[in-house]
């Protein structure tokens, strides 16, 4: 293999690997860090620099930094990512005065105007990139507040209107100018109106519907989930029948359920065609809905809906199971035996969300696919008509709100550049430093000893508090002392190991201390051959090797980044400091951050 | 001050035939210098242990004083260890072997501790045919106390405070040999490759196998000058030959070139393979291995390698036909059968 550049910053970055699992790449190890030193302000900063809703996000977030976490590989039996997520909501909730951090207007106008369709996560983190840097920014929004799918589809026991309101209101006193209860019902009118660019960031709003037997009738007491959520959040629906089948196995019906359950529902049931293992939701949210007395009926798919004296009775169900062909695809295949019935007194439909763009006129010079979805630029988020924009799930249909700020970052830079008339395709490189941790003899400025606890689990409120108020809060947090014990899980994979080939006198001293077989030398070969060469196998292909050029012993060191603990041995056990660990701090360029000199 | 291994392994690490992987075999972290070459023999017996299925009940380290010394710290921690009086460890070795000859004996020590202060005791065990595995961790240099020249330090070699060494070097590999030991060989720290094969051929000689391996100190002897660097050993290195130690029951499969390709076949059926560097020399013949030592020496070359063996080795029970079964566990009326006993004896002897 070739030597690995390391001048690349996307190599460090990759072997973070929560940073590089983040859509919004969040320096995830130094905001961990800070919270374990009790800086929860300065890592709610970091957060709020790179995902701007910390708060919602450390309830809400589908955190896939989470599966990517390394502690989850290191002993390949029952060890657990760290607590990502409730730690950064742990930087939330005990943050000082952050307001004075943010950027303070009033900011000099540039001239520029922007709108901005819809006020989720993706406009609202346009609106905050750009505002700074004067441009006039103008958020409309058919409801009455800001927030988007945040406020109106995540029930306020996961997320309390107070840390909603909070984050938006950061972004709103920035000075944008809010057209709520405003539905953009024509593009071509909002174009009219001299902005200089128009960021579309207008959600997947329809949600999917069941045409099967019975729908028409009993339409009285069948809801589509995403509606009926946003009618709860609100408050024009404030109750349902005691019996209650939700269908659908993702998030959104793990939320329609928990609140039936707040809204008089006593037997909520969610029913879905999939194997239970296969659902959409995250287990933690399928843990939660069961806590709440939930059954969670797997492998029946719905066929119609029965009505008894012109009103809703229950529905019926085929019983399946999953067939899966030689390529692995599945196949919902009937096992026989009767249909299977289930009383019930309102039904409500979560089996997907789609978009809808009814008022994007197609003479705009906006170009739609074969699917009527508008062509967008994986890089730029710029359509076909360079002035139109699109983030968010508007973009690609369904995401998560971590994604939607990510899509908001990468069109505010691209939205600047075309305003200041430079190439979109050129973006700003990311903010990358590297630096020594060493201190002196056993001695690092990060905490290098590895911890064995055991991944910890946010307090709950009890039930009986939380299921009779729609409002209340489910989960506690952790408390300080918690938040620092699991903060000190973290394995500080942004403390790099880095290599200096010309240092190395060959003592072997690294690969012996190494605990977890990392380091080995040997002889250079294809990468295929060399990840079998090693002390240990490297099976984990998603995880790089890093290998140096070649040692006077004609071999090079090979480092399988897979399970490194990033515990310093290597680097405290190397006489000539060939070793030296490194903090690697990588930030993606925001509009706001960016150098670029303004004309 | 956070110097703590942590507990996790690779997740994949294999298993050996007794179900246990090689961190069964670890000791504790290492005191030693970074960098130490100490550090790199410890690694090389934990994998020769690992290797060979060892049971670390059945196994004794012994030690004297001094930086190797320390080592059995080290590695196997789940083994019986005695660290013993400056130089004292074969005594200590020799009444271990006798009480309990069913362990491993593995006697770790330095180039002080044996070629100056256990010279003594040292030839003294090898004459003896001790069935024991020694190891000097040879750094020509006293360590412990800042780096002064031992006597293994060869004449000419500059320590790091630029003295030059007046005297002549002991030389202990053909020391050993000359002395009758069964198995002796040479390596470098820095070469596992070659170790850990030697390593495991040498806790399977059933007698005495010497082991003396360049072991760099890096804080007191790795200089310009020193002609036991890192840098000095590797370009002065000459193997005898590449070794393999292939435990019996186990078919070779390995095909090697007419007439470089020597197979050993030890007393249990166990094969060292040899793929020869050096033509003239028989590893099974003394006087050969002696005298490819010392042209070596003459070309200012460290031979390492197995330099020689005997496969028919028999040890110090043998030679005093001790009782097959260890003394440790017979009972005292096994021990001390009486006087009648006694009498019967004296009587034959009349």
């Amino acid at each position: 293999m070739e030597p690995t550049d390391i001048s690349n910053p996307e190599y460090f970055h990759k072997v973070v690997d929560c940073q590089h699992a983040c859509p919004a790449h969040t320096p995830v190890p130094e905001y961990i860090r800070l919270i374990a030193e009790e800086k929860y302000t300065e890592a709610y900063m970091i957060n709020w620099d790179s995902n701007v809703f910390p708060g919602v996000l450390g309830r809400t977030c589908d955190r896939p930094c989470e599966p990517a976490c390394r502690r989850g590989r290191i002993d390949g039996k029952d060890e657990e990512p760290v607590a990502i997520c409730r730690l950064k909501r742990v930087a939330a909730d005990n943050k000082g005065d952050v307001k004075k951090l943010m950027p303070q207007g009033p900011f000099k106008a540039n001239g520029k105007k922007i709108a901005l369709i819809g006020a989720g996560p993706a406009s609202l983190t346009v609106a905050r990139d750009l505002a700074p840097l004067g441009y006039e920014i103008h958020l409309y929004d058919e409801q009455k507040l800001g927030g988007g799918f945040m406020r109106s589809q995540i029930p306020s026991f996961r997320l309390p209107e107070t840390v909603l309101n909070e984050e938006v209101n950061y972004i709103l006193d920035l000075g944008i100018h809010t057209h709520f209860n405003q539905y953009v019902k024509s593009l071509k009118e909002t174009l009219g109106k001299n902005y200089d660019a128009v960021f579309v960031g207008s959600g997947a709003p329809k949600g999917r519907d069941l045409n099967i037997p019975g729908r028409q009738e009993a339409a009285a007491n069948i809801h589509i989930g995403i509606n009926w959520l946003a009618n709860v959040a609100f408050e024009h629906t404030a109750k349902i029948g005691k019996k209650v089948i939700v269908l659908g196995g993702g998030n959104t019906a793990m939320d329609c359920c928990r609140t039936s359950r707040r809204l008089g529902g006593e037997e909520v049931k969610v029913i879905v065609r999939s194997p239970f293992a296969e659902m959409k939701a995250s287990p933690w949210e399928k843990e939660d809905a069961m806590h709440e007395d939930i059954p969670i009926i797997d492998n029946h798919v719905p066929k119609s809906f029965v009505l008894e004296n012109g009103r809703l009775k229950g529905m019926t169900f085929e019983k399946v199971e999953a067939v899966y062909d030689k390529d692995g695809k599945r196949k919902l295949v009937p096992i026989g035996g009767e249909d299977v019935f289930f009383e019930a007194d309102d039904v409500l439909i979560a089996v997907g969300q789609e978009n809808s763009f009814p008022w994007i006129e197609r003479d705009l010079g906006i170009e739609f696919d074969q699917w009527d979805m508008p062509k967008v630029d994986e890089v730029t988020f710029v359509s076909s008509n360079p002035k139109v924009f699109f983030g968010g799930d508007a973009a690609w249909g369904p995401k998560n709100v971590i994604t939607a700020v990510a899509h908001g970052h990468q069109a505010a830079i691209s939205i600047d550049l075309m305003c200041r008339g430079e190439s979109l395709n050129v973006r700003p490189s990311p903010f990358v430093n590297l630096v020594s941790q060493k201190m002196g003899i056993h001695e690092w400025a990060y905490d290098s000893a590895v911890v064995n606890d055991k991944r910890y689990v946010v307090p709950q409120a009890e039930k009986k508090l939380t299921l009779s108020d729609r409002k209340k809060e489910v989960e506690l947090g952790f408390s300080g002392i918690t938040g620092f014990k699991e903060a000190e899980r973290c394995l500080n994979c942004d403390i790099q190991t880095v290599f200096t080939t010309d240092k190395c006198i060959e003592c072997d001293a690294c690969m012996d201390v190494c605990p977890t077989a990392c380091i080995s030398f040997t002889e250079n070969a294809d990468e295929s051959d060399l990840r079998n060469m090693l002390k240990v196998p490297a099976t984990n292909k998603t995880q790089d090797l890093y290998v140096s050029s070649v040692l006077p012993t004609k071999r090079v060191m090979v480092k399988d980044e897979n399970v490194c603990l990033h515990c310093g041995l290597c680097a405290e056990r190397c006489p000539t400091s060939a070793w030296d660990m490194q903090k690697f701090f990588y930030n993606v360029t925001k509009a706001h951050t960016g150098c670029s000199s303004h004309k | 001050m956070t110097y703590i291994r942590p507990k996790f392994r690779h997740p994949e690490l294999p298993k050996n035939e007794l179900g246990y992987s090689v961190d069964y075999y670890e000791g504790a972290l290492s005191t030693l210098c970074a960098g130490c070459g100490h550090d790199s023999i410890s690694a090389g017996i934990i994998q020769a242990a690992y290797e060979m299925n060892i049971e670390p009940h059945k196994l004794a380290k012994l030690s004297g004083i001094g930086c190797s010394s320390k080592t059995p710290a080290y590695f196997l921690s789940n083994s019986h260890g005695f660290n013993s009086v400056h130089g004292r460890m074969p005594s200590v070795a020799t009444g271990a072997n006798l009480a309990n000859r069913d362990l491993i004996y593995f006697g770790v020590s330095g180039d002080g501790d044996t070629a100056s202060i256990g010279m003594g005791q040292f030839v003294h065990a090898i004459r003896r045919g001790l069935n024991m595995t020694y190891i000097v961790m040879n750094n020509g240099c006293y360590g412990l106390t800042k780096g002064q020249d031992s006597a293994t330090a060869d004449q000419g070699s500059k320590n790091k405070t630029g003295h030059v060494n007046l005297f002549e070097s002991i030389d202990l590999a053909s020391l050993a040999i000359e002395l009758g030991a069964t198995f002796v060989a040479q390596s470098f720290s820095g070469d596992k490759s070659q170790m850990v094969p030697l390593i495991k051929a040498a806790m399977n000689h059933p007698g005495f196998a010497f082991i003396n391996v360049i072991s760099p100190c890096v804080t007191f002897n790795n200089n310009m000058g020193s002609t036991k660097s890192y840098d000095y050993v590797r370009q002065h290195v000459e193997a005898t030959a590449t070794v393999d130690f292939v435990p019996k029951m186990k078919e070779i499969s390995v095909e090697y070139g007419k007439g470089t390709h020597k197979q050993v076949v030890m007393h249990d059926g166990s094969v060292i393979q040899l793929h020869k560097l050096s033509e003239d020399w028989d590893p099974l013949n003394r006087q050969s291995a002696m005298n490819a030592v010392l042209n070596a020496k003459a070309k200012n070359e460290i031979l390492t390698g197995l330099l020689y063996v005997n496969p028919d080795a028999h040890d110090l029970h043998h030679m005093i036909q001790t009782s097959d079964r260890p003394l440790n566990i017979m009972t005292k009326e096994e021990l001390c059968p009486g006087s009648e006993i006694l009498k019967e004896i004296n009587e034959g002897l009349r």
